[in-house]
């Protein structure tokens, strides 16, 4: 399309606006409302141009058209821009601020472009009206006496987070934006995300603690599976704050509250800055060769199973991978494991044995185009804020959303369907929707017969879900069931995702193995915009899986049992290895327990809040004969360690995550770590050349990533030079090999390439209310805190947003024991209790309360279940019977 | 039964009860009469004729159109014409019960004259008389004559017959009849309706909208609700046949909630329609599918803005978009979507009962038909008046208004509400229509009518309606938000004696760029009245700003009362009225007014029958 602006004759793409085009073509216009990111609205007036044959024309909004003649200025037209300008000042920019040039200020530039003088401002009436700045957001603050009401920030929260917490008020000179009843924005639906913040041209949404950083570093979050894309800001070799990436194809910029502004923790006073050892029981500060020497020595006489290590879903896909190495070549046992064991053990388990790869099937970025969503298991909003938008987004684009929860969680509220099931009945209601499917003929007969076995076997099982014992087994009504089993089997794309709802339970893999069965049945699975998606919890958990830190595989799933992959590993490591599957997590507390294994090394992990029964867990480590704990912080579990070693942050060192749709991305140094404290990878390699071993000369992650590659299958394309910018998908089998968006597309990852279905039979969960423990204990996720907070709560504001633990608790459940919102309560189960103040809410339905499990002062852990899957072993951590007391007042 | 049964019957009943041998009593119990105290008119009537054993039939009707006149009550005995009475009081009601009713006392001095056939001596026709004669009865035909509540009353009038006329016809026929009648919107802008319905028939979607817009919002203003209250079916049916001509399924009626009585009798007819088979699913067997909601608005002037209704009825805050898309081709949930007046759509109603013909015949070349205005402000005869387009604007005030109150001189009309702007008095004989309005500087609008005498501040008037503007902006677009405010502040100053020497050329060019640059009607009208008034009035402007003088006396602070020695009789009337006690002076001797305490709050010179309390 050819257009002509201000005599510069244009050739573009259909579709532009007038004001696009010129700025594509470096022609400025004055404008103050549009921003790229949000449909125009055209408030301000200042982009209007002058149209051949049209006359005055707002170019935000109006389409170019073949043979266009634009002016940018005409008298017309600065007659209205110029006046506008000068309303806009003497409203909104004081004469303080009007002198301050150096403020990044649109409203500053726009008046020098058009040319104002202190004349032309002279001739108003101004009667400003006083605001009072809200300033309840720990982060960022809201004066409105600078808003100029182009409502970028509301079109923000509703367009891009789909909120609405904030709106136009009152009318005429009065209108003004605030939240419902105009409450400050710490008491509304705000979740501080501040996208409003980085989009707001004025002064009016400002930074509580405003920096001028002088340089940045791409990076990745290091909080959830995610993997949003971030620059991390830096002002005298200190993080001063964190930005979206808007190249990063994960998250294009969008970030959470946790991903902006939770990053104090970096700098903060609490941060281990010395190797500690504990001398008759108290820490002593000692150097870095003394501690690494004593770690060393006590290691050394370590007999190989009486050994066992924690490795990190925290730390990077290198240093996972050493810390396999370490325990498996130097130590010579496969006791390792980490967190994934308490969160997506199903999944890999399930998985690998259904679809033949444990991992998201498809990619973030395709969220937004499948035609429905299924959504179980997960507090998507509150755990994966970023992919939540994007499923919001589906549903903006008209995918219809089924969302499976026992509780009411905030994403309902975009669904079509809300299945409201019992807690721990996911494979009841998973298998009556499938059974809805066959049975209304609904399933992919071709894709079953082409890309599946077991079809029979698994029609069979089905027999002993009719609606009336599922309606009954799950207290969701059967027209839902019939007509969730509809939307799903006949809208295509169908997505599926879960999270930790489907995971934490004595049926984990059963109920994972459920949403296989579902995908395969009406063929979601090998496209785009479908498939099976665990979403997983920590920033690097698929990398730590990835990478063998769990006890029965090597790096890529390559199990320690089989002989040929025993023999590689020995062959490239140099030594002679176990084929014994190790222990597990929670084994591998039982065993210290029980004295089996004498020895820890845990790095980046607090088992003691994050480990179901968390009291026998306590108990075990202080059995242990040697404990070395290497972390940020003096963490709950690191108190009990015999020497502490201070880790540096993800900002500090160079590496790589793996995001929760197989991303492999990059965490650059921004800074050099805080004096005291070293990089894991390093660490690991310091004890390990101490206790002799070859294969530990490593002078960069970059290196280790060249190991990685070349024992790793899907890793094998990846090295830190193709992921420099931005990350690749495994399986990425070849330098040359672009990754991969979804999984399974030719054929499935199992040995035969069919996919398999499972039939699978209901089995409550292990502790079912009764009478003395009348209520099911559920836990949960809190957007503001992470995991057991060992980095969150150490961020001030984020600390402010979400400051105690609550009890969710019906109404009715409350009233029948007698118990007010707020009151603080003893809750009991038959493994502990806790006190912890109540929240009197309808999001939990009569008989289920739930708690996070981000709190030292009322560890949630104490009361949950340790009974384990009997396959993935994870404990049960999302069902529990408890009781709740009344303290006296 | 089908609508021809329908029909019949309810002539039937029509019949009966015009020639019955009962006493018919019409009582005007719309908004205009309630607030004239019609409610207890009406118990008066019912109470009295129960206790005095009269057999008769009263009927609660609509607006007949004289509001100064309210309470009216038309009483038909057999054998003798309508006699239409004003003014009628609980006392005078009794009165007429007694006296008319009971013997045959016509209580002539109470009567405004005569309706339809029949004469009474000493009786004018009513129609025949200066304030209707300039009238036709178009739109208002059925209002003050049949009971709003009885759908029956309507169909024996000739409602619904031209939406099953429709139902009969293609639709392309029925824009095609609608283009034939000229038939301009008549909320304000004046596009062509059939155009309008073209726009939307040409898009391909399967939904489609139908909005009545029936948010009258201008200060004065109350046509929509006078036929709402008198005629609600008129509406409806005209909806139907919108409905069915741009091929939409469901409409709305966007009304505001301060309409109580308009609201509650839209919905007695919309559930008679629905429960005749007239509305609803498969109408009368045609396989056309229509149904009505009603969305109440809750004041906002700027809803009355086709975008920002929309946004108001999906829930959202009531605030325009930018356009194109215009709503035609995407409106109502992002569906094309039409949205007319209620005077447009009951229009439509008579043009496909009567024919485009007989609609046509009424006004001017390029405006057509008859238009509805409400008559209020400085003027003997304030009212809810139709008249064909062209007649001029002088016989509007001086016939159908019977000239200024008090017989002062006239000074100004503002037309088109705060959208509009002023006439002066040179401008008194351009006909009313579209265009010639728009070429003296204001707008036809909705229908209001503001008569302004010579006690009118013009700078005063401006600012009247610049407040409301201003406070009636959504608040959106810079130009309407800040520029509407920056032209009050301006007009304040004014006439509190500060205006600077340049305020009237900075008024000018704020108002021109408001115009040019808002977002919405609203904005790009809300410095009409401040425009015409410069316009027109100039030299007011100038009084106030360089002599610090309000000509017309209205400005507060540009005023001063004194009391004249040579017509003050010392009566101290004003004295004892005066609330600070700022008058002084001996009994039968020349009072003074003390201008320090003096809070011109013009009691004295309202009190004063000597014509003595001056302001200067």
């Amino acid at each position: 399309m050819n257009i002509t602006i201000d005599n510069k004759k244009i050739q573009l793409k259909e579709g532009m606006s007038i004001l696009e085009a010129a700025l594509s073509n470096n022609i400025y216009i004055p404008h103050i409302c549009y921003h790229p990111d949000l449909k125009p609205v055209s408030v301000c007036r200042l982009c209007m141009v002058d149209v051949k044959g049209k006359g005055l024309t707002v170019s935000c909004h109006t389409p170019i058209q073949e043979g266009m003649v634009v002016k940018t200025r005409s008298t017309e037209v600065d007659k209205v821009r110029r006046l506008s300008t000068q309303l806009l000042i003497v409203n909104n920019l004081s004469g303080k601020a009007r002198r301050d040039q150096n403020k990044q200020n649109e409203l500053l530039k726009i008046a020098k472009y058009v040319g104002i003088t202190k004349e032309d401002l002279k001739r108003f009436r101004i009667s400003k009206k006083k605001y009072a700045i809200d300033s309840s957001n720990p982060f960022f603050d809201r004066d409105m006496n600078k808003c100029v009401l182009c409502g970028i920030c509301v079109r923000t929260c509703e367009e891009i987070e789909r909120l609405g917490a904030i709106d136009f008020l009152f009318r005429g000179y009065d209108t003004t934006i605030g939240t419902f009843a105009n409450k400050p924005l710490k008491e509304s639906i705000c979740e501080a995300c501040g996208e409003c913040l980085v989009r707001c041209p004025t002064d009016a949404l400002r930074l509580k603690k405003p920096q001028n950083p002088d340089s940045k570093v791409r990076s990745t979050c290091v909080y959830c599976g995610v993997g949003c894309g971030i620059y991390l800001w830096v002002r005298n070799k200190k993080i001063v704050s964190v930005s979206g990436d808007r190249d990063n194809p994960v998250n294009r910029g969008i970030l959470c509250v946790k991903g902006r502004f939770g990053f104090d923790f970096i700098h903060h006073p609490e941060r281990l800055r010395s190797p500690l050892i504990k001398k008759k029981g108290k820490f002593v500060k000692a150097s870095w060769k003394e501690a690494l020497d004593l770690v060393a020595e006590k290691f050394s006489y370590c007999k190989s199973d009486d050994f066992a290590a924690l490795s990190s879903a925290k730390c990077a896909n290198e240093e996972n991978y050493l810390m396999q190495k370490f325990t498996r070549a130097v130590m010579g046992t496969n006791n390792i494991d980490h967190c994934a064991r308490l969160c997506h053990a199903p999944t890999v388990a399930g998985l690998v044995q259904s679809l033949g790869s444990g991992a998201m099937t498809n990619s973030i970025s395709e969220i937004s185009r499948a035609a429905c969503i299924l959504a179980i298991g997960t507090n998507t909003t509150a755990a994966h804020p970023v992919i939540a938008l994007k499923i919001k987004e589906a549903v903006q684009n008209g995918a219809k959303l089924i969302v499976a929860n026992p509780k009411e969680i905030d994403l309902c509220r975009h669904a079509d369907i809300f299945l409201q099931h019992r807690p721990g009945s996911d494979v009841a209601l998973l298998m009556g929707i499938m059974r809805v499917i066959v049975e209304k003929g609904l399933i992919d007969k071709p894709f079953i017969e082409k890309n599946c076995e077991n079809f029979q076997a698994f029609e069979e099982a089905l027999d002993s879900f009719d609606l009336d014992f599922v309606e009954k087994a799950t207290d969701v009504p059967r027209k839902k069931i019939i007509e969730a089993a509809c939307f799903y089997a006949t809208r295509k794309p169908a997505a599926i995702f879960y999270a930790m709802g489907i995971t934490q339970h004595t049926h984990g893999t059963d109920n994972v193995l459920a949403t296989s069965n579902l995908a395969l049945l009406t063929g979601n699975i090998g496209k785009p915009s479908s498939g099976v998606n665990p979403l997983r919890g920590q920033n690097n958990v698929q990398g730590a899986c990835d990478l063998g830190a769990l006890p029965n595989v090597y790096p890529g799933y390559q199990k320690v049992n089989d002989a040929d992959v025993k023999e590689k590993f020995e062959t490239a490591w140099g030594v002679s290895l176990s084929d014994k599957i190790g222990l597990t997590h929670l084994e591998i507390s039982d065993a210290i327990y029980n004295g089996k294994i004498k020895m820890l090394y845990l790095m980046g992990e607090n088992p003691i809040l994050s480990e179901a029964n968390s009291r026998h867990v306590e108990k075990a480590l202080k059995r242990l004969e040697f404990f070395v704990a290497q972390d940020l912080f003096l963490s709950e579990t690191a108190k009990l360690a015999d020497v502490v070693l201070p880790a540096a942050s993800f900002a500090e060192k160079d590496g790589t995550y793996t995001n929760t749709e197989r991303r492999i991305q990059r965490v650059h140094k921004a800074i050099d770590p805080i004096n005291g404290t070293k990089p894991d990878w390093w660490i690991i390699c310091e004890i390990a050349k101490r206790l002799k071993a070859k294969g530990f000369d490593f002078t960069h992650p970059r290196e280790i990533m060249d190991e990685i590659a070349l024992l790793t299958p899907s890793y094998q394309g990846i090295s830190y030079a193709r992921i420099e910018d931005i990350g690749l998908q495994w399986p990425c089998v070849s330098s040359e090999h672009p990754g991969t968006q979804f999984l399974h597309a030719v054929k499935f990852a199992t040995k035969n390439g069919k996919g398999k279905f499972i039939p699978l039979k209901y089995r409550a969960p292990a502790e079912c209310p009764d009478k003395e423990y009348p209520l099911i204990l559920t836990t949960d996720r809190s957007l503001y805190l992470f995991h057991t907070s060992t980095l969150t709560r150490r961020v001030k504001g984020l600390d402010a947003l979400n400051p105690q633990e609550l009890l969710n608790i019906n109404p009715k459940d409350a009233a029948c024991h007698g118990i007010d919102d707020g009151e603080i309560v003893q809750i009991i189960s038959r493994r502990g209790k806790i006190k912890v103040r109540t929240k009197l809410t309808d999001i939990c339905p009569p008989g289920v309360v739930s708690m996070t499990f981000h709190f030292s002062e009322s560890p949630t852990n104490v009361i949950t279940n340790s009974a384990m899957d009997p396959v993935a072993k994870i404990p049960e951590t999302k069902v529990c019977a408890v009781q709740i007391k009344k303290l006296r007042k | 039964m089908n609508f021809d049964e329908l029909k019949n019957t309810a002539k039937k009943e029509w019949k009966e009860l015009e020639s019955s041998n009962k006493p018919l009593l019409l009582v005007g119990n719309a908004t205009c009469g309630h607030s004239a105290g019609s409610s207890d008119v009406l118990d008066v009537f019912r109470e009295r004729v129960k206790k005095l054993d009269i057999d008769c039939n009263i009927i609660e009707v609509g607006c007949i159109g004289l509001c100064y006149a309210e309470p009216i009550v038309c009483i038909k005995k057999p054998s003798k014409p309508i006699i239409c009475y004003a003014n009628v009081t609980s006392s005078k009601a009794a009165e007429l019960v007694d006296k008319y009713l009971l013997k045959d006392d016509l209580l002539l001095n109470y009567a405004l004259g005569t309706i339809g056939d029949g004469e009474i001596k000493g009786l004018p026709d009513l129609f025949q008389t200066p304030v209707f004669q300039p009238q036709v009865r178009v739109i208002l035909r059925n209002c003050g004559f049949i009971d709003p509540t009885n759908i029956k009353h309507s169909l024996a009038n000739g409602g619904y017959a031209g939406f099953v006329k429709a139902l009969s016809l293609e639709p392309d026929k029925i824009v095609e009849e609608i283009k034939k009648s000229g038939l301009r919107g008549r909320g304000g802008a004046g596009f062509p309706t059939w155009r309008k319905w073209q726009l939307c028939r040409d898009v391909k979607e399967k939904e489609k909208y139908l909005i009545c817009n029936a948010d009258e919002g201008d200060p004065g203003a109350f046509m929509n609700r006078s036929l709402l209250e008198g005629d609600p079916h008129s509406l409806i049916e005209g909806m139907l046949i919108a409905g069915f001509a741009i091929g939409a399924k469901e409409g709305y009626i966007y009304c505001r909630a301060e309409y109580p009585l308009a609201l509650e009798r839209l919905r007695i007819a919309i559930k008679q329609v629905q429960e005749l088979g007239l509305l609803g699913n498969n109408i009368l067997d045609s396989g056309f599918k229509f149904h009505i909601k009603i969305k109440e608005g809750a004041g906002a002037f700027v809803c009355g803005e086709e975008t920002a209704l929309i946004a108001s009825i999906e829930g959202n805050r009531g605030m325009p978009c930018p356009r194109p898309p215009f709503p035609a081709i995407s409106g109502l949930w992002k569906k094309p979507t039409i949205i007319n007046n209620v005077e447009t759509l009951a229009s439509v109603a008579f043009i496909l009962q009567k024919g485009a013909d007989v609609f046509s015949r009424y006004g001017t070349k390029d405006s057509k038909g008859t238009k509805t205005f409400a008559l209020v402000g400085k003027v003997k005869k304030t009212g809810l008046v139709e008249v064909p387009f062209g007649v001029t604007l002088r016989k509007m005030i001086y016939d159908i208004g019977g000239g200024v109150l008090k017989d002062k001189t006239f000074k100004a009309i503002q037309t088109g509400g705060p959208s509009g702007g002023c006439i002066p008095k040179d401008l008194l004989d351009i006909p009313v229509d579209y265009d010639s309005l728009k070429t003296a500087g204001t707008i036809m609008g909705s229908g209001g009518m503001v008569v302004m005498d010579e006690n009118t501040c013009m700078v005063d008037f401006a600012k009247f309606f610049l407040d409301f503007t201003q406070k009636e902006s959504c608040g959106k677009c810079v130009p309407c938000r800040l520029g509407t405010k920056q032209i009050l502040e301006i007009l304040n100053d004014i006439t509190e004696g500060k205006g600077k020497e340049k305020d009237i050329d900075l008024l000018s060019e704020l108002s021109e760029t408001v115009k040019a640059g808002s977002l919405c009607g609203l904005g790009q009208t809300a410095p009409n009245p401040v425009l015409t008034t410069i316009r027109y009035f100039r030299k007011e402007y100038e009084s106030h700003i360089k002599d610090k003088k309000c000509p017309a006396g209205v400005c507060k602070p540009l005023i001063q009362y004194s009391i004249d020695e040579v017509k003050c009789i010392g009566c101290g009337v004003c004295k004892k009225a005066c609330p600070n006690k700022a008058i002084s002076g001996e009994k039968k001797k020349p009072h003074k007014i003390n201008k320090s305490k003096c809070i011109k709050c013009n009691v004295c010179f309202d009190v004063c029958k000597f014509g003595a309390v001056k302001i200067i």
